[in-house]
């Protein structure tokens, strides 16, 4: 019996055109502009939505298939990682400072990308880009979950994870800077998330955020952490295609969003680079065995990666950010600059802090030739003389923050190292400081937004950050101990020196009784 | 006979996240808790959102549904992204192996004219309503308050743009692109669509989230679902039609799982408060009818003469179901 022929076999293409395409339409009983009120608001201008290709072409089923594939890899290793101690594989516990960072600073990072992704995903009017956010919005809690699940097993065994990954960063005066950067993204509008977050974020920074902490992990034995590192890897990819697409389409749909764009990337690349300023830190400091330097990241990541990127978009008339001129200097500073001031607020940081050792020194000598022994050094050997006089240096005041990127205000001008740098705003009779002609600029420019931010050292000192109940009057009141149990630091365990700490002692008891049969 | 291999232990300073101690106490926490309870920011927002000067980022206040706690809302098949997707993945490797059966054996041509016929103007158009299911899901997630309700709402948006897909294929290969053509035009203009592309549209526009939940997920859903997957379904199969349900199988799978952890939510969410248990009533006893309205001309395509029986079954069946659930309706 013949079998009727086949009819032809669609194409792979042209399958998924038929899958997505065609599906939305233009509403009739409810009006466009009622069904997608955030559309147009940000004066962004779209002639044909049509023209927005969804990057990843990913049909559902294809997406449940790859991804399960990768969660059960994931998993099996993960599972392994806990029944085999895999903890103390890792070069020292120290490292784990970074992690904790990581679990406290980026993870909650993830979470509320996977909510913006979700709304970008409902607001634009266009199928493509819905498409494309919603399964980056999927991808994002994958991500938030999986660090959870695999830092989980650190929390059984170290100080400083037990809060998880959401309490702190609403609280904690460091975190408040990655914080502050997301929420400014998600009360922006779609148009703006998707410069904020799509392109700055997940493309042009990237490689300075997220596989710094990955390769890291990889260079000290942290298999939890790099093999969620590599699961994410392609997801990651997609995120950089979609981040690349959005950008082009916005510049091409209309000449008039160019400068509407052009002011988005100057904001965002310097509200980012601000952020990095964390990463910085850990890159160069937190790391036993170190990656590379944070200016030697910088400079092939951002200045030759990035130098690319912008000679691409050039022909649509984007300029280079102008803080970059600035980014120039500070590669050479942000990293000392951040790590002395977590030393100083060590008891009330969720992490422990040191003084680098004469080997990490010259390493950093080595690194950063122009300032370190200059600045830097200097000031640890200072504090080294203190600490082994017993006198370890605590900063017991807090420092004024930046209304804008919320770092303490401890950069140095761009031309005098040794002067701090404060700008300053008037806006409706107050006054406002920033850190930065960047941040400066940036406030001056929606000082009705900037205005708003829960400055956390304000916060303290208004009073506002004790546990609910707590009476600031009652005899023998420490507010710095209040102030420490809102935020879920256990002071003594979670905070201070890593030299003497609770992790550092088990470690060595640990592994110990894995490798010896005493 | 039991083997035993020795390994060194290490007792635990902990077994779990704060939270989930102050929730649970202080054990061993599973994947679902560990990756859903308290993980969105609750307090303290930085700016009020542009385009939404009122509230703050994740605000209680964007529905008239409150709760104590949102974390009672919790999802009964505890579906972690990890625990979704697999789950996903088994049952589109069975849609797979059916779709490809169909296709290699030809088996769509041996489905009697008139079946194939109703297939094509009733499964295909309801593309378009999946995708506005998937709209109104997004938007709970981005919206909605609590990840254990907002993170089930992004994997059902998800599913629903799977099932799109999923009709889009019986389309296609019932009569190749020219279906998709076919039914788009049934939606936009055809007589027997209007009333249900009106109530789409005007879900689409609708600003309480938990009030989608209800219009969407319990109510067109819970009369829509079986509609299609079992009533219309077992016409297909009595009458020459299986290899249609092998292809709407994956579909009849999803909306038994998905009702269930809607139940739960609506169960959870009536019990907490009589004003939520009103609320929630008046809002099925609306979207009821309005359903009703909208699905009778295309249950008069599916089912000719018997359509009022059916639509009358679906409706006292969802009745009996949203009494178990303790509405008032």
């Amino acid at each position: 019996m013949d079998m009727k022929a086949n009819k032809k076999k669609l194409g792979l293409k042209e399958k998924y055109a038929h899958m997505t395409r065609g599906l939305d339409w233009e509403t009739t009983y409810q009006p466009m502009d009622k069904v997608f009120p955030q559309a147009t608001f940000e004066g962004i201008k779209i002639h044909d939505w049509e023209k927005w290709e969804d990057p990843f072409r990913l049909t559902m089923d294809a997406y449940w298939k790859y991804q399960a594939e990768k969660e059960r890899k994931l998993y099996a290793v993960l599972d392994a990682f806990a029944q085999n101690n895999g903890h103390l594989g890792i070069t020292d516990a120290r490292y784990l400072n970074a992690v904790k960072l990581f679990l406290t600073g980026i993870s909650p990072l993830e979470y509320v990308a996977h909510r913006g992704f979700a709304a970008a995903g409902r607001n634009f009017p266009g199928v493509g880009p819905r498409v494309a956010c919603l399964m980056q919005s999927i991808d994002e809690i994958r991500h938030a979950q999986t660090q959870i699940h695999a830092l989980s097993n650190y929390n059984k065994f170290y100080e400083g994870f037990h809060a998880g990954a959401a309490h702190q960063i609403e609280r904690i005066w460091y975190l408040s800077v990655p914080k502050s950067f997301f929420d400014d993204a998600f009360s922006a509008g779609p148009f703006e998330w998707m410069i904020a977050i799509g392109f700055s974020f997940e493309y042009v920074l990237t490689n300075l955020l997220f596989v710094p902490f990955m390769s890291g992990a990889a260079y000290n034995g942290d298999m939890a952490t790099v093999t969620f590192g590599f699961s994410a890897q392609s997801d990651e990819a997609r995120h950089m295609t979609l981040g690349l697409e959005c950008i082009k389409f916005m510049l091409e749909q209309d000449p008039d969003n160019l400068p509407i764009v052009q002011k988005w990337i100057d904001k965002w690349a310097w509200r980012g680079i601000r952020v990095l300023t964390l990463v910085g830190m850990m890159m160069d400091y937190m790391l036993p065995k170190r990656v590379m330097s944070w200016k030697e990241a910088w400079e092939i990541y951002f200045e030759q990666n990035g130098g690319a990127l912008f000679n691409d978009l050039a022909k649509y008339g984007i300029k280079v950010p102008d803080c970059i001129t600035q980014c120039t200097v500070d590669k050479e500073h942000i990293s000392h600059q951040a790590w002395c001031t977590f030393y100083q607020y060590a008891h009330a940081s969720a992490f422990h802090t040191w003084l680098p050792n004469a080997e990490e020194m010259d390493w950093l000598s080595a690194k950063y030739p122009n300032t370190f022994d200059k600045y830097y050094r200097p000031r640890y050997e200072q504090w080294r003389e203190m600490a082994d006089k017993g006198e370890r240096f605590y900063n017991n005041t807090l420092p004024m923050l930046c209304q804008v990127c919320q770092i303490p205000m401890v950069f140095t001008e761009p031309d005098d190292p040794t002067k701090i740098c404060y700008r300053e705003s008037d806006y409706q009779g107050e006054k406002y400081h920033t850190c930065s002609d960047g941040c400066k600029h940036i406030f001056d420019d929606e000082p009705e937004k900037y205005i708003q931010a829960w400055l956390p050292v304000h916060q303290i000192y208004m009073g506002n950050c004790w546990p609910e109940g707590t009476d600031p009057t009652a005899e023998g009141f420490d507010p710095m101990a209040k102030v420490l149990e809102w935020y879920h630091i256990e002071n003594g365990k979670d905070n201070l020196d890593y030299e003497g700490s609770g992790d550092q002692a088990n470690f060595a008891a640990w592994r110990g009784a894995a490798t010896q049969n005493t | 006979m039991q083997i035993d291999l020795r390994t060194v232990a290490i007792k635990p300073l902990r077994h779990t996240f704060d939270h989930l101690v102050e929730r649970f106490g202080d054990k061993s926490a599973s994947r679902y808790q560990e990756g859903s309870y308290n993980i969105q920011q609750e307090h303290i927002f930085h700016y009020r959102p542009t385009w939404d000067a009122d509230r703050v980022l994740f605000d209680k206040k964007r529905t008239k549904i409150q709760m104590k706690d949102w974390y009672a809302l919790k999802d009964p098949r505890q579906y972690y992204y990890g625990a979704y997707t697999i789950a996903r993945a088994r049952q589109q490797e069975a849609a797979e192996s059916s779709f490809e059966m169909i296709e290699d054996r030809g088996l769509a041509e041996l489905i009697p004219a008139e079946l194939k016929q109703i297939a094509l103007d009733v499964l295909v158009p309801m593309r378009h309503v999946e995708w506005g299911g998937n709209m109104g899901n997004s938007y709970i997630t981005a919206y909605g308050y609590g990840t254990v309700i907002t993170q089930p709402c992004l994997y059902h948006a998800m599913d629903h743009l799977g099932v799109a897909q999923y009709l889009t294929r019986i389309g296609l290969v019932l009569d190749g692109p020219d279906a998709l053509d076919a039914a788009k035009e049934a939606w936009m203009s055809g007589a027997a669509w209007q009333p249900m592309r009106h109530h789409v549209e005007n879900l689409l526009v609708l600003d309480d989230w938990f009030e989608i939940f209800v219009a969407q997920n319990l109510v067109l859903e819970g009369l829509l679902n079986p509609m299609l997957y079992d009533y219309l379904d077992a016409d297909f199969s009595a009458k020459g039609g299986t290899a249609i349900s092998m292809m709407t199988r994956f579909m009849a799978e999803w909306s038994a799982e998905t009702a269930k952890w809607i139940d739960a939510q609506i169960k959870t969410a009536a019990a907490e408060s009589p004003e939520n248990k009103e609320q929630l009533s008046a809002w099925v006893k609306h979207y009821r009818s309005a359903t009703r309205e909208a699905l009778a001309p295309i249950a008069q395509r599916a089912f000719g003469d018997k359509a009022d029986d059916v639509l009358a079954d679906l409706v006292s069946e969802f009745n009996a179901r949203c009494a178990k659930l303790g509405l008032a309706v």
